[in-house]
């Protein structure tokens, strides 16, 4: 936080006038892009979320939208191996919420983090960063290339509008996003939430799941043909 | 401009099963005796003519919701019944906590984030229609209902889940030709306009989009009133009460008229102030309901616009600029003839309940800020589990609520019991200002700070604490209390 506020202070120029605008799907992404060329088969982030070919800690290499987040329910955070500051803090929280989730994780909820330092943190850094803090299979780390990574980054809304903080790798937003791509339903909490909390977001994620609430008796659903009358 | 319709009672034989007592604090003392049934649905709904229809979410199907008209002294129970598909797709979630903003209610009817229900269930709201500590001068008369699940109330409001509710009493009897000798007749019935402003992005398909992957903050770059996008109304040269409400998700509005017309303060959050005050503008943050009168007589055959002269350039809060003469958010078109006005600007309208600082027995400071990319209220995120605050049923507390962020405005709600704010950066508030009111909503710009005087009473239990703009408070900037007996 202290930091954030020097940053502040610091800060000349203006806040950029970053008004509501019309975000379009499929919006090109850079050059020299891992992209495919062939449209990712449809699901609601189609287009949306980048499907550039990343990097996971034992070298295998995936299509991001295509191989892991169409129709999948997915919890996003970005870390890098070398902070020393919240990165650790969140992984290990991260790893009590796998422990919890037991082998759901990989099966029906999958775990992503991804580097905020894909130049450094290659596959092997991945690999050990992994280990040390009892990650278990299930849960994947991903690198890329560094242009690409970025772009996901920013598509993934891991941003700040402060060019100064956004750069800034330290400063990166400690948020966990959850979601379930098919039903193109997303959430964000703090990375610190107590692990059984974020346990029960990613449950909302699930339209089978017992509903919470008093059922009707099936003589009295709610009156339908009211549709937009008087009540 | 579209007026929602009225929300109409049903026979209480027709909820099945029927309401469960024993489920409610102070239910038999307070038995309900109108009784509503609401449909929460998924509709299609155009925000404007050229526009294709979006899918909506709305109580019995319409966006914004029915208008409820309910009475002092006259309980009601409310019945909503989630009928949102389970297997919806895009921003929102099928699951609902209708909070009645800000009325007195029991804990386990006022829409607490984490007390929802999902689809395919319904959740019974039972309120007991008494002001606080059974005092009159805390009677509330312009409220709203809508959305607070956790997590998603700036997708399911977005979506469509807001509506009015209107309380009335012998004062504010929403009869200007009443003969009552105590009522203010304010201007009424078709002159008493509710109009709540939401502000929406539509894509290049012209539908409704939300950026649900912001977590600062969300702007629409078109106005919508009363669910429809800068839309016209017919008036009367004659007085009129509008009642302005900021439905969110994030925006700040500065109100004003253009043509030299005046607005005549009444009200502020809901609550009458103790007398009118003639204001140029009205600030209102997320939330915050203020009521004016506008004298629209000397404006026969004109077109007056309604004016935001806010300027804001990111969901973080208002930049400080104001714009002149500012955004035409409506226009209101003044007809040639007016019907007979009964009503009247009365010279005085709610005395303020009595603050007796002698009943403070505790002081607490609540800070909020921000962290890595979500908010915190006194260094800690949101965790229903915990409670961060525990009053005790009875007493008389001070909050001092800080803004320690630099960049972000909070507007920030404490559910429950109105409170009357003492100080706003350690002045304190004059009378005759509008913030000599009650309040339920609270504006802070960056490093503001107010103490309010508060107190627990009728009820016990969990409420929440949280910033109003919508983004913020789904990303932890929360926290529980609750009444201790």
């Amino acid at each position: 936080m202290n930091r954030r506020k020097l940053f502040q202070l610091l800060r000349t120029a203006a806040v950029p006038a970053a008004a509501a605008t019309i975000v379009r799907a499929g919006s090109t992404a850079g050059p020299k892009t891992t992209e495919c060329t062939t449209p990712a088969k449809e699901g609601p982030r189609a287009g949306f979320f980048p499907n550039f070919v990343v990097v996971d800690q034992d070298g295998t290499k995936a299509r991001f939208y295509e191989d892991l987040v169409r129709g999948k329910i997915v919890l996003f955070n970005f870390f890098y191996a070398d902070c020393t500051a919240r990165c650790p803090l969140y992984t290990a929280n991260l790893a009590k919420v796998q422990a919890l989730l037991g082998d759901r994780v990989g099966r029906d909820i999958f775990m992503y983090s991804i580097t905020l330092d894909p130049a450094h943190d290659r596959p092997r850094v991945l690999k050990e960063y992994m280990q040390m803090h009892g990650a278990k299979p299930g849960w994947t780390f991903l690198t890329g290339r560094p242009a690409e990574i970025e772009e996901l980054r920013k598509r993934l809304g891991f941003t700040d509008i402060d060019p100064l903080v956004d750069k800034e790798k330290s400063e990166h937003l400690g948020i966990i996003r959850y979601g379930n791509e098919k039903l193109d339903r997303w959430a964000a909490c703090p990375a610190a939430t107590r692990p059984e909390q974020i346990v029960e977001y990613l449950s909302w994620l699930d339209p089978k799941k017992p509903a919470k609430g008093l059922k009707a008796e099936p003589s009295q659903p709610a009156d339908l043909s009211r549709k937009g009358e008087l009540l | 401009m579209p007026i929602m319709p009225v929300a109409q009672p049903v026979d209480p034989s027709t909820l099945k099963p029927g309401p469960d007592p024993s489920s409610h604090q102070r239910y038999n003392e307070f038995p309900p005796q109108k009784f509503y049934n609401i449909d929460v649905k998924a509709v299609m709904q155009k925000f404007h003519p050229d526009l294709p229809a979006s899918v909506l979410f709305g109580y019995n199907g319409v966006v914004p919701g029915p208008t409820f008209h309910a009475n002092y002294g006259e309980p009601i129970l409310i019945r909503f019944n989630n009928n949102l598909p389970a297997d919806h797709v895009g921003f929102g979630i099928p699951s609902i906590s209708t909070h009645m903003h800000n009325f007195h209610t029991a804990s386990e009817s006022d829409g607490y984030p984490a007390d929802f229900n999902d689809a395919g269930t319904y959740r019974d709201h039972h309120y007991c229609a008494f002001p606080a500590g059974n005092d009159p001068a805390q009677i509330m008369n312009t409220l709203w209902y809508h959305d607070h699940r956790q997590d998603f109330t700036a997708q399911n409001t977005y979506r469509g889940l807001t509506g009015f509710a209107l309380w009335y009493d012998s004062l504010d009897s929403g009869n200007e030709n009443d003969t009552n000798p105590v009522a203010l007749r304010l201007p009424s019935g078709q002159f008493d306009l509710p109009m709540i402003f939401h502000d929406k992005v539509f894509d290049q398909n012209g539908l409704l989009y939300m950026d649900i992957l912001n977590t600062d903050g969300i702007l629409g770059d078109r106005y919508t009133v009363n669910g429809v996008i800068q839309p016209f109304y017919q008036v009367q040269p004659r007085k009129y009460r509008l009642r302005l409400l900021n439905g969110g998700p994030s925006r700040f509005y500065i109100f004003a008229l253009s043509g030299g017309a005046k607005m005549i303060q009444i009200s502020n959050d809901g609550c009458l102030l103790p007398k009118p005050v003639a204001v140029d503008n009205c600030t209102i943050a997320v939330s915050e309901r203020v009521d004016v009168i506008v004298d629209f007589s000397n404006f026969a055959g004109q077109s007056i616009y309604l004016l935001n002269q806010a300027e804001q350039l990111t969901g973080r809060g208002p930049s400080g600029n104001k714009l002149i003469p500012g955004d035409q958010v409506m226009r209101f078109d003044v007809g040639m003839t007016a019907s007979p006005d009964n009503s009247q600007i009365p010279t005085s309208l709610r005395p303020l309940p009595i603050v007796d600082l002698t009943k403070v027995v505790k002081e607490r400071l609540l800070r909020f800020d921000y962290f890595s990319g979500s908010w915190i209220v006194n260094g800690k995120v949101f965790d229903t589990n915990r409670i961060d605050a525990d009053p005790k049923q009875g007493t008389s507390e001070i909050w001092t609520i800080r803004n320690e962020g630099r960049q972000w405005s909070h507007p920030i709600h404490i559910h429950f019991e109105e409170h009357m704010i003492l100080t706003r950066n350690h002045i304190p508030i004059a009378p005759g200002s509008v913030e000599n009111c009650r309040k339920d909503v609270i504006f802070l710009h960056p490093n503001e700070e107010v103490s309010v005087f508060f107190t627990f009473r009728d009820f016990l239990g969990h409420y929440p604490m949280h910033c109003h703009n919508t983004v913020h408070e789904d990303h932890a900037m929360m926290m529980r209390w609750q009444i201790e007996p």
